[in-house]
């Protein structure tokens, strides 16, 4: 569903081309959850925009579902991937409701108007996520973990085969972490949507996701947990001095 | 369902507060003449007075035409601002918009007297005066909007545009040193903002240019509504960003512009009007919110003038300054008692 070769992400200013990564080949199919890791700085959140088509890759190429990127229309895109992005939300004073209806936007006509079918789609994410109480309160009444939910209802709502999320568990504590988590790993399995999530909780990542992309200075790897912990893959991650990676229990640990 | 109904409740509220405003507007004035005679002459009749007839149609029905006009079109371009820069205190004065035009203004009235003196006094009309302050407007949003492009922070863009009013204030200052009383007396005059003395000519092009860009927000409205989430939210759900900001910019250069060069820098209406609206209508929806930002701006305006007339007197105060000492305490107000101004 979908799909990098040989992918190199970074930034093209007037005067120069700065590369962040590049080499990036991963696959994640349908209803699979896939994270990517890597130390800060690597390029996740640029490797994510990049693929979400909010930034320009630098070469390689991207494909989803059996599509490169830049065949698809502005408007056929936004049906394809939707995304949840770290970046603050601008308008406060959006009510739950209008917010996870904004997802509707790509199928709504020219002045925006919701049909039977977008209000039945809207109702339902709002309903899976577990927001039905929440449905009339305004953005700034949300805490952190529930503004993340709305955030993904508005992306579910949107419809998409595809859903990329930033960083969607920073700022929020162990239990809430998890319950976003286990929320996404359902809606991949039960809806049948391919999830990708950049992270920097890798235990997490390594219990919950059926595949995780490793970003490294020069390599990247990709692959099922269980086989990125068998090629000590997880070892490399960090300077071995001071943090070591434990294949028993699928955890760092810290050197003392 | 009900949330629909209670809009169209506060719709028609606003609807008939327009009404009594626009007839208190055009009952009231320096010339006390019977409501029942302005009434009569509105809707066809013969006044007891052939004077009051000429007033009423020539005067006060473009006078208060022009409130609604103005008071609509700033106010729709302050509530487009506010959602394209997602800065609650973003609005065309704010902005420096109106200071671009009083620049421009002030480079007419004064700058001509000052290097061509010869051919000043022919050429300063209302129409060069319109066009001048116009080209200020546009270049000053022009420069807003390449800053725009470049500063993500919308607070620096604000300062950018306090400090377009510094350069202003600056520049007139210059000017009107070496400048004749007289050219400076027009100036000011024109800086006090004016609804009154427009044509019926001028006011056709108010009316088109109003339409025009009335007509960009509406096909705007959905881009707008995605907007309320930012650049990035939008792109990803279709909105071509680029067309979108580019017919928004246009548009809130067409309505800031246009009623700068008509009736002189008005301020405040556009940055407070949509958030009194907001106050009334708790909802983000700018289908919404756009008919109900043109209400209110009239009313607010036709209110406005209507105290600037001072009834019954034969003094006109200032247009500008009643809605700034309106405006001002009112976001105060805001500041104060929301905390923070949220959107």
């Amino acid at each position: 569903m979908l799909k990098s070769k040989g992918l190199e992400v970074g930034y093209r200013t007037q005067r120069e081309t700065i590369s962040v990564s590049r080499n990036i080949s991963f696959e994640l199919s349908e209803g699979e959850m896939g994270a990517i890791v890597g130390v800060n700085g690597i390029g996740k959140s640029t490797l994510l925009r990049t693929l979400a088509r909010v930034q320009q890759e630098l070469s390689g190429s991207i494909e989803v579902a059996g599509k490169t990127i830049d065949k698809y229309r502005q408007k056929d895109w936004a049906t394809k991937v939707s995304v949840v992005l770290t970046e603050p939300l601008a308008a406060k004073n959006l009510s739950v409701q209008q917010l996870v209806g904004l997802g509707r936007h790509p199928y709504t006509n020219w002045i925006g108007m919701l049909s039977h079918t977008d209000i039945a789609k809207i109702q339902e994410a709002i309903e899976l996520i577990g927001l039905d109480e929440l449905k009339y309160k305004k953005c700034h009444e949300l805490s952190d973990g529930q503004l993340q939910k709305v955030l993904i209802a508005r992306a579910l709502a949107q419809d998409t085969s595809v859903i990329l999320l930033d960083e969607p568990t920073t700022h929020l504590d162990l239990y809430h972490k998890v319950q976003i988590l286990k929320l996404l790993q359902e809606i991949a399995h039960r809806k049948k949507k391919t999830i990708l999530y950049t992270t920097h909780e890798i235990d997490l990542a390594i219990q919950l996701c059926d595949k995780i992309l490793i970003m490294e200075k020069n390599q990247n790897s990709f692959g099922s947990p269980e086989a990125l912990i068998k090629s000590e893959h997880f070892n490399r991650l960090f300077p071995t001095d001071t943090i070591r990676f434990d294949p028993e229990t699928a955890s760092f640990k810290i050197r003392k | 369902m009900t949330v629909k109904k209670k809009y169209y409740f506060s719709f028609i509220v606003l609807g008939i507060v327009l009404l009594l405003s626009t007839m208190l507007n055009l009952g009231l004035g320096s010339v006390s003449i019977p409501f029942n005679e302005v009434m009569g002459v509105l809707f066809g009749g013969d006044s007891s007075r052939e004077s009051w007839s000429y007033i009423i149609w020539n005067y006060r029905v473009p006078k208060a035409l022009t409130a609604i006009l103005v008071g609509s079109a700033l106010s729709l371009s302050g509530l487009l601002m506010q959602t394209l820069f997602r800065n609650p205190l973003a609005g065309p004065f704010v902005l420096g918009i109106s200071s671009g035009a009083s620049l421009g203004a002030a480079l007419l009235i004064m700058g001509t007297a000052i290097w061509s003196g010869w051919f000043s006094y022919g050429i300063i009309n209302d129409i060069s005066l319109a066009i001048a302050s116009g080209i200020g407007s546009f270049l000053v949003l022009l420069i807003v909007v390449v800053v725009a492009t470049r500063v993500k922070d919308s607070m620096a863009l604000l300062i950018i545009g306090l400090m377009f009013g510094s350069i202003t204030a600056a520049i007139v200052t210059v000017l009107s040193y070496f400048t004749q009383a007289e050219q400076l007396q027009q100036y000011i005059f024109w800086s006090f903002g004016t609804v009154g003395n427009l044509n019926w000519t001028q006011l056709l092009i108010l009316t088109t240019s109003t339409l025009v860009g009335l007509f960009l927000s509406v096909l705007s409205l959905k881009s707008l509504n995605a907007l309320l989430l930012g650049e990035q939210y939008a792109r990803s759900m279709g909105v071509h960003i680029r067309k979108a900001r580019y017919i928004i910019i246009i548009a809130t250069g067409i309505l800031a512009g246009a009623v700068t060069a008509f009736a002189g820098p008005i301020a405040f209406i556009g940055l407070a009007v949509p958030h009194l609206t907001r106050q009334i209508f708790n909802t983000t929806d700018h289908k919404i919110l756009v008919p109900a930002v043109l209400m209110y701006g009239a009313i607010l305006l036709l209110l406005c003038d209507t105290l600037a007339q001072l009834p019954m007197s034969s003094y006109v105060l200032p247009i500008n300054a009643i809605t700034s000492i309106i405006g001002a305490p009112v976001v105060i107000w805001l500041l104060i008692r929301k905390k923070k101004m949220i959107f």
